[in-house]
């Protein structure tokens, strides 16, 4: 299956929706060319689960190279493993979800689509890249439909968070393209000169210790701060809020699990040396973004301010597994990274099309709704379960597998934390079971407007969808953890030798 | 010599032009102009022969045709932009012939300049092309600010190209020769040819508009016409990093740890302020001259170390930059000759009204800003790769935070165009065909030279040799 297929779609839908005319037009485009891509990002798993039965034990499948710069050894390399496939599926769910929850953009609607879609193609480019290059371009141009997408579709104060968001992600990037080109400097293999900047190719050589001191934090932060890494999160709060829905539903959905799946692949697989030594620095911060996220959703009273600390905090789960450094906490932390963005997709959905009936935000001013539209209460209940890791659904399976990977490091260091991250579960269950009793139960509010109607097929298309998936990963886990795992082991392979 | 002779031989056409066409009639001017000087650029690419001329005066090699044929495509789109300035302002129509005489002229000399191969024909190169543009920046006699920048131009240009002569004439006493090739065997350990150093790089840099030699810049590219600074800040500015660089790899090889330091700490101070002054502007012109300046800061990276890949990205990075300035800069002159506003506020909700002049500048300013997947996230990504490689991280690191900076204020534009509603947009402007194919050149160039890999690889391999 030709990797280049999942970039070329989007790119094509581009093309035709400039030529659309219609809002009609637009939108039925949009929707068929993420929903074609969705079948192929199906396909491609199939065919990545067959490859793989079939005996292939190759890291990547499905590679290819294409040369670009022949001089600077810049190839456009692609290829996949388990972690790739499952965020790639993710991706795509997403997306198309997000383009039915925005059936109803009205102004600009063609270059709402146009940009969303280019979007999605920086996202698709990033995780079938294998070379340092392709994936820091296509990670820079996922950043920069945000500040069009929030300024101009967005609600509150949206310039100063579009410009607050571009600026810091890209000022990471900045930070990032620093430690990128540094372990581009050191990529030659003992008795050659020659550079690369494949990723496969630099983890086969021992990049000096001196050098990985200084680009592992760069790297780790230019990441980290797409991933939510206190104290770089505060892009966060704003930029979710002030975004339309399905920008939303992408960026916390999708885009911050770019920032861990980053940190994966090039800060602890290429620097696994630094990695060890100062990984604790990292587990501090990202347990407090875990649990002062949690804090912070307690106190807001914006659905989708709880939200966006929530995903702040669910987040930074991610990283703290990632620098547990053994593989079953990294298994988590992928499942994670998966469970969180259908979630939170499903939350910002959802939060989206209460928002259009009740044209508040404000959780002060709703209750009752279950008994007014009972399909969007009860989806509202289920999202808010997977949040607090209710079994059955995805975010038990996640956080079950991350804290029994991190009680797997036996020092008081890493016990002390895991306990401290384990208590965010109770705090997760106090903001979300809050917001759930205000707004759902009780007696409907006299202030919400009269006639709200219950939801409409574009918008149970979305959270049908969403939960399929949520519940199907809760209640069948095993083939999709099992895939992770295998993908996993070159990286702990790494990591592990130093101990 | 082939590109000198043909640009003298349109100059003199163009006159013969000027002289057979009565008063009235004017119009076959900007025709026949554009028709010559795509000729002559199409020209410029054909394999031709390097040697040296006039006993080692002149010299050409693969790498200086690849530099002149680059000015030759700025050029022409400068020209093509002009045409709609030129049909738009009726006193200055007339003068067209006069116009394009003058901008071949200066090209000419810096053609020359690229091409020296000892100082006298550097000096001649350099006069010739600065004055004739101070001639034009004053082109619009009925503007005081016009006067003033062509005032502060040839001023400014005379102390400095001073400055530079009293620098060529100490090396002339303490070696002897004006030539190119017996000063870069001369092992320059004294202190009064580290002064003349000093005086040749100051000399130089006001072309370039390093910090601090930058400060006609500003003001200069606010009075002259628009396509007059669009000229200024990519031609010129081209040519004079061009011989920066020809200058140092030969007559200065033996201090290249002066001048490594030299470029440092210059690269440093160049972007900071340029990007720090941009961020309060609120003229377009006078925007895009600090923008330029920081812009100019970048270049540095590439020269530093010495290396042949540098040197390629540094050419590579020029040409792209001289896409993006031009795209800039055709859209500000698009709207200006028409509407005459040039203010960043009166930009807001450009987007209603002119979707594809937003469009064009969206991408000029990505481009300028580095953001993929235009050409200018590659020109920038390669030359800090090229001072990353020679293990100059601090200044790659100050470097990407002035990018970062950079962004913040051409967002401001794309925030004016495509987010702030006005009530007064700017109405729709049907621009003639001269501006749509400026522009078009500049945004297909801009999309296109970063994805083809063959621009940079054709590049690399005519810059051996240094």
């Amino acid at each position: 299956m030709d990797l280049i297929l999942l970039i070329l779609v989007p790119v094509l839908t581009v093309a035709a929706l400039m030529t659309a005319g219609s809002k009609a037009q637009a939108r039925m485009i949009a929707a068929a060319g993420t929903g074609i891509q969705l079948i192929l990002s199906v396909y491609l798993l199939i065919m990545y689960l067959i490859e793989r039965s079939s005996g292939n034990i190759d890291q990547m499948l499905f590679t290819d190279k294409y040369v670009w710069f022949n001089t600077l050894n810049i190839y456009f390399s692609t290829g996949v493993d388990g972690i790739s496939v499952s965020l790639i599926l993710l991706t795509a769910i997403v997306t198309f979800t997000g383009v039915l929850a925005s059936w109803d953009v009205d102004y600009l609607y063609k270059e709402f689509f146009i940009s969303l879609l280019i979007l999605s193609t920086g996202v698709f480019g990033f995780f079938i890249s294998l070379d340092l290059f392709s994936m820091f371009l296509f990670y820079e141009l996922a950043v920069i439909p945000m500040y069009l997408l929030i300024g101009i579709w967005g609600s509150g104060k949206k310039e100063y968070a579009a410009m607050k968001l571009t600026l810091m992600l890209m000022g990471a990037s900045a930070v990032l393209l620093v430690g990128l080109l540094g372990i581009y400097s050191y990529s030659s293999p003992t008795g050659s000169t020659a550079l690369t900047f494949n990723i496969i190719e630099i983890a086969k050589i021992d990049i000096p210790i001196e050098a990985q001191r200084y680009f592992f934090p760069m790297v780790f932060i230019g990441f980290g701060v797409l991933g939510a890494l206190f104290p770089f999160h505060t892009w966060s709060p704003d930029g979710h809020s002030s975004a339309p829905t399905a920008v939303s539903m992408l960026h916390a959905g999708v885009l911050m699990k770019m920032g861990g799946y980053g940190c994966l692949r090039v800060a602890m697989y290429l620097l696994p040396e630094a990695a060890n030594e100062m990984a604790w620095i990292f587990i501090i911060l990202t347990s407090i973004s875990i649990v002062y996220g949690a804090f912070g959703a307690i106190v807001q009273t914006d659905l989708k301010y709880i939200n966006a600390y929530s995903s702040v905090s669910h987040c930074g789960l991610v990283l703290f597994a990632i620098l547990m450094t053994n593989d079953i906490a990294m298994n988590g932390a992928v499942l994670q990274m998966i469970s969180h963005g259908l979630m939170t997709a499903l939350f910002f959905a959802l939060i989206g099309m209460i928002y259009s009936r009740t044209h508040t935000r404000d959780i002060r001013e709703m209750t009752g709704l279950m008994k007014v539209m009972p399909f969007l209460s009860v989806c509202y209940m289920i999202a808010g379960f997977a949040s607090l890791g209710l079994p059955g659904l995805s975010g038990f399976v996640a956080e079950m597998t991350i804290f029994v990977g991190a009680f797997q490091n036996t020092d008081l260091f890493h016990r002390s934390v895991t306990i401290l991250a384990a208590s965010s579960i109770v705090i997760t269950a106090v903001y979300i079971l809050r917001v759930v009793a205000k707004i759902l139960l009780g007696p409907p509010g006299s202030n919400l407007p009269a006639g709200m109607k219950d939801a409409v097929w574009n918008e149970k298309a979305v959270t049908i969808i969403l939960i399929i998936a949520i519940a199907g990963m809760g209640l069948l886990p095993l083939w999709l953890s099992e895939m992770i795992l295998n993908s996993l082991g070159p990286i702990t392979e790494k990591l592990a030798l130093l101990k | 010599m082939r590109h000198e002779i043909m640009l003298m031989i349109a100059a003199v056409i163009i006159l013969i032009i000027e002289l057979s066409t009565g008063k009235d009639n004017k119009s076959l001017m900007i025709p026949a102009t554009v028709i010559l000087f795509s000729l002559i650029t199409f020209i410029g690419f054909l394999p031709i022969e390097t040697g040296k001329l006039f006993g080692g005066s002149y010299n050409t090699s693969d790498m200086i045709i690849l530099m002149k044929n680059s000015l030759n495509i700025g050029v022409l789109i400068v020209i093509i932009q002009s045409a709609g300035w030129l049909k738009h302002s009726f006193e200055n129509f007339d003068n067209s012939g006069g116009y394009f005489f003058i901008i071949i002229s200066s090209l000419i000399g810096m053609d020359f300049m690229i091409s020296s191969g000892d100082f006298l024909m550097f000096y001649i190169g350099l006069e010739l092309a600065t004055i004739p543009i101070a001639a034009l920046a004053a082109v619009e006699k009925m503007k005081r600010r016009s006067s003033e920048a062509g005032i502060k131009l040839i001023l400014s240009a005379a102390l400095s190209s001073g400055i530079l002569l009293f620098g060529i004439s100490i090396l002339y006493g303490t070696n002897g020769s004006l030539f190119f090739s017996s000063l870069s065997s001369d092992n320059m350990n004294t202190s009064l040819q580290l002064l003349a150093f000093i005086f040749i790089f100051a000399g130089v840099a006001f072309k370039i508009s390093l910090v601090p030699f930058h400060l006609w810049t500003a003001d200069v590219y606010e009075g002259a016409p628009v396509n007059i600074s669009s000229f200024l800040s990519s031609i010129s500015k081209a040519s004079a990093i061009f011989i920066l660089i020809i200058l140092l790899f030969t007559v200065f090889n033996s201090l290249i740890s002066v001048w490594n330091t030299v470029l440092y700490y210059t690269a440093v101070i160049t972007m900071t302020i340029g990007n720090l002054f941009a961020m309060r502007q609120q003229n377009m012109k006078r925007f895009l001259a600090f923008s330029s300046i920081a812009q100019a800061g970048f270049i540095p990276l590439g020269i530093i170390g010495g290396t042949q890949f540098g040197i390629s990205a540094v050419i590579y990075f020029l040409l792209i930059y001289i896409f993006s300035n031009l795209g800039a800069f055709g859209v500000v002159s698009a709207i200006s000759n028409v509407t005459g506003k040039e203010n960043m506020d009166e930009y807001n909700g450009l987007y209603r009204t002119n979707p594809k002049l937003s469009l064009v500048m969206m991408l000029s300013l990505f481009s300028l800003a580095g953001i993929p997947p235009v050409a200018g996230f590659f020109g920038k990504f390669f030359l800090f790769t090229a001072a990353a490689v020679q293990g100059y991280y601090i200044l790659v690191f100050i470097a990407v935070v002035n990018a970062t900076i950079s962004l913040y204020y051409y967002l401001l534009v794309v925030k004016a165009m495509f987010i702030n509603k006005s009530d007064t947009p700017i109405e729709f402007i049907d621009n003639d065909n001269y501006t749509k194919a400026g522009l078009l050149i500049c945004a297909l160039g801009i999309i296109i030279i970063g994805f083809a890999g063959i621009i940079f690889e054709f590049i690399e391999s005519a810059s051996t040799g240094i």
